[in-house]
């Protein structure tokens, strides 16, 4: 008989090997999986895993790592502060393709003047445009006890049918032959969210990730307004005795993790993807509710995290490439990593017995 | 009487129960003969609870034997504790707030009965035992006093031979302890054993022919608890002597709270709302609000502490409106709270006291610089606390929900004196607390008074009220009283003015 005997406190020990021991049971079950897909399973978890950091054309995969982790990591801070308090804002994706929207829209409009205020203007465009956008949940929750899982969440598939829109619509180019997506931002140099350092994929996007990790570190561990916070999500009656008032904490929350999406979707249209299509969502903002549980909410966890999940996505293309292995499956690796982790916290809180007498 | 040496119900002999880091029961012995109210005296972490665990099946002796009508009884689960004849009633409620009671009592049965007949068998019992309870009505309409009725009859319907009470008149007003009495005594005349636990020593007084006194898990002594006064048990409880609680050194002085036409709708859909309350708290005094917990004594905790903001000039503060302002900007301007419910509304359960005394220590004592938080400040602060008022903990290191009630309560009205209030609010300052930390806290209240603090009490604890306010005042269905001197007032007609307007059955009980 397996039991489980609750910990007096939560062991520091299982709250950062859960990660580690997550990480290996998804190698573990995913290599079933690619051997029932009919792929040899170590080749495969070669090139997801290694190939990309240590491999043959490793130089060109490693600026790719920071290119992808970027917006994770910048979304996953926002995100992780508002678990913390518990609010669950799902729709970081939604968040992410309005900001993307919308500093896209201050450049495009215009397009072609040249001035060094045009990228500042883009940045503030975006993140009020991710604010903006995790403000309807807050206030739908705050007005009418609206759950903000839910509408955060269907907020997203509003998002993508905008972003289809403006795709198709207001923001295609006029120089496009009638193909659909903007003008490409890349070859606007005003607007252009270039690389800073050649080759090491570190452009805007990256610094503001490490300033938003930062900056929640010092909140959440250093700042009286961060241990609200993390009271709120502990014992909610207990924040309210401290001072929290609920409606500000709820705004605050989703103002912050949605700014930060936002930044996240502008930095990425203005730089790596270039340009606003219908496909410009790539599904960041909920990869980084992973990242942000994988690295624990805590700032220098989700870095690590982040780049974690970056390998993958980099790993899981070549794998599409190289073995043929669906991309399908590689988004189940990706879930499998999020399930393991959820079922090992139970070691965080409990203690597994094996066997044994009731009552001990 | 115990001359003619009955044959013997329950024997426990050399009982051990060993956890982690403490000695829950060590050899504990005691025997309970049938119709006998036998009390279980002790503070908190005496072992009492453990004691009856071990006797209810849900928790499994290390050493020792259990004997029932002669025969070895081991239970492995409280299945077989029922099976068995012993039933036990909790001091906090496992019912479900939505259902009626027959379901409630339904959900706790072996195999339960169709609800109709359920229902009729509920009253049958009801009435037999004179607990007016109607089996079709919602749990969460009642009043903590029927829900525990609920609870009682749940266990009469197994027909138990032993029936185990832990603490279950810390809810009830003096009627309903009067009508529980009544049972309780019923049921002892028709054979079956009651093992009593409580902290309210006149009422084993009253009610139990024979206590056995725990302390730090062994028995310490058997008596028949008539026969002692309440202080010889606090006594023999503590194993020290107690002070009795002084109340000199104290002036009433100028106003310093005013509350006036204090409307508040409910916190929840069971609770009542607060109705045009009203009364002047001044310097020195200290202010008792009687009630039975649930008429809207977190209700009025809440408008006092900030929590739930009131319409405008129903609080007034040193001759300033603060209706309007929030927790903090209270605690600034000196008015202090703490809460009912310690872990979870007082401290957050999972954060350590350090941090527990940052939550609620910023204002008035400099833990933070320009929002950052001085760590090594609020250390200081929680060390302080700990050392001031008692608190038994390893360290400020130790999470809230680590420590037991009693350290914790310490604890939390700690935290709020030391930060020198001039108008302090506390809400059942001593439930579930141990007698010697019961006094503490209590003198620490008078001396803050002393000191020219106004201090508010809400409490059930009609005796600590008598004991420690110059004015009283009941709450019930979030009415207040007209505020009355204590001098002069008794016991009972106070607990007229509590329990008359809560459509009980009160009349037939009190004689």
């Amino acid at each position: 008989m397996i039991r489980l005997i609750a910990r007096p406190a939560p062991s520091r020990f299982w709250l950062w090997a859960t990660p580690v021991l997550a990480v290996l049971a998804t190698m573990v079950a995913g290599a079933v999986l690619f051997a029932a897909l009919g792929t040899d399973p170590l080749e495969a978890l070669k090139v997801i895993f290694w190939d990309p950091l240590l491999g043959a054309n490793a130089g060109y995969f490693r600026g790719q790592l920071l290119i992808k982790a970027g917006p994770l990591m910048l979304i996953a801070a926002g995100l992780a502060v508002g678990f913390r308090a518990g609010i669950w804002n799902i729709g970081a994706e939604g968040q992410y393709i309005v900001g993307a929207i919308c500093g896209a829209a201050v450049g495009l409009a215009v397009y072609p003047a040249e001035s060094v205020l045009i990228f500042p203007a883009m940045v503030v465009a975006g993140a009020l445009g991710g604010w903006a956008w995790g403000m309807i949940p807050a206030l739908l929750k705050n007005r009418f006890g609206a759950s903000e899982i839910l509408v955060s969440l269907m907020l997203v598939y509003v998002a993508q049918n905008l972003l289809a829109w403006a795709a198709f619509g207001p923001l295609k180019n006029p120089a496009g032959f009638g193909f659909p997506g903007s003008r490409n931002l890349q070859q606007y140099p005003s607007a252009h969210n270039g690389e800073l350092i050649a080759g090491s994929g570190l452009h805007w996007g990256g610094v503001a990730a490490l300033a938003a990790l930062v900056g929640t570190y010092v909140l959440m561990s250093r700042h009286i307004a961060g241990f609200r916070i993390q009271v709120a999500g502990d014992a909610p009656k207990a924040a309210r005795f401290a001072g929290v008032a609920p409606a500000r904490l709820v705004a605050f929350c989703l103002g912050l993790s949605g700014a930060l999406a936002g930044l996240a979707g502008m930095f990425e249209v203005a730089g790596p993807s270039g340009q606003i299509t219908d496909a410009f969502g790539a599904g960041y903002g909920f990869t980084a509710i992973i990242v942000a549980f994988l690295g624990r909410l805590n700032p220098i966890g989700i870095l690590l995290a982040g780049l974690l999940m970056a390998l993958t996505y980099i790993g899981g293309d070549m794998a599409q490439l190289m073995l043929r292995l669906p991309a399908a499956a590689i988004q189940v690796f990706q879930g499998m990593l999020l399930f393991f982790l959820l079922g090992f916290d139970l070691l965080t809180n409990y203690q597994v017995r094996f066997g044994g007498r009731v009552g001990a | 009487m115990s001359a003619n040496e009955p044959p013997l119900l329950l024997r426990v002999e050399g009982l051990s129960k060993a956890y982690p880091g403490v000695l829950a029961n060590d050899a504990v012995s005691l025997s309970v003969a049938p119709g006998q109210v036998h009390a279980l005296l002790g503070e908190n972490g005496a072992g009492k609870s453990t004691l009856v665990k071990m006797i209810y099946g849900l928790v499994r002796p290390d050493t020792g034997q259990m004997a029932l009508h002669g025969a070895s009884y081991a239970p492995a689960d409280p299945h077989a504790a029922r099976a068995a004849g012993v039933a036990m009633v909790f001091q906090h409620f496992s019912l479900f707030e939505a259902l009626s009671v027959a379901e409630n009592v339904a959900l706790g049965m072996e195999d339960p009965p169709p609800l109709r007949q359920l229902a009729a068998r509920i009253r049958a019992v009801s009435d037999a035992y004179g607990l007016p309870l109607d089996p079709g009505r919602i749990v969460g309409d009642l009043s903590a006093g029927e829900r525990q009725r609920v609870e009682i009859i749940r266990c009469l319907l197994q027909d138990p031979k032993l029936l185990i009470m832990d603490e279950p008149t810390s809810v009830l007003t003096p009627q309903e302890v009067e009508i529980l009495f009544a049972t309780l005594r019923q049921l002892a005349a028709e054979g079956t054993a009651i093992l009593y636990i409580s902290h309210k020593l006149e009422e084993i007084r009253r009610l139990c022919d024979r206590a056995t006194i725990l302390r730090g898990g062994r028995v310490v002594g058997e008596c028949d608890p008539r026969e002692k006064s309440a202080h010889e048990l606090a006594e023999l409880m503590v194993g020290a002597e107690l002070k009795l609680t002084d109340r000199a050194g104290r002036h009433a002085g100028e106003v310093v709270l005013v509350v006036a036409g204090l409307n508040l709708a409910p916190s929840s859909a069971f609770g009542p709302s607060l109705k045009d309350l009203g009364f002047t708290l001044r310097r020195g005094e200290v202010l008792g609000i009687g009630g039975v917990a649930g008429n809207g004594q977190e209700e009025l905790l809440a408008a006092l502490s900030g929590e739930r903001p009131t319409s405008r000039g129903s609080v007034t503060l040193k001759g300033e409106d603060i209706s309007a302002l929030g927790p903090n900007p209270r605690r600034a301007r000196g008015l202090l709270a703490a809460p009912e419910e310690r872990l979870g509304h007082a401290a957050a359960p999972d954060m350590s006291l350090t941090e527990n005394a940052i939550l609620t220590g910023t204002m008035r004592r400099p833990l933070t610089h320009r929002g950052f938080i001085d760590r090594r400040a609020a250390r200081a602060f929680a060390r302080e606390i700990i050392a001031a008022f008692d608190v038994r903990t390893p360290g400020p290191h130790v999470a809230a929900r680590a420590l037991s009630g009693g350290n914790l309560q310490k604890f939390v009205i700690g935290r709020e004196v030391l930060q020198a209030p001039e108008v302090l609010v506390v809400n059942q300052p001593t439930w579930g607390v141990d007698a010697a930390a019961a006094a503490a806290i209590r003198q620490a209240l008078l001396d803050l008074a002393a000191g020219g603090a106004g201090v508010i009490v809400i409490s059930q604890d009609l005796d600590e009220l008598m004991e420690i306010s110059d004015q009283f005042s009941a709450l019930n269905e979030g009415r207040l009283s007209q505020p009355r001197s204590t001098t002069g007032l008794t016991l009972q007609e106070i607990g007229l003015s509590l329990g008359g307007a809560h459509g009980m059955k009160v009349a037939e009980a009190v004689t």
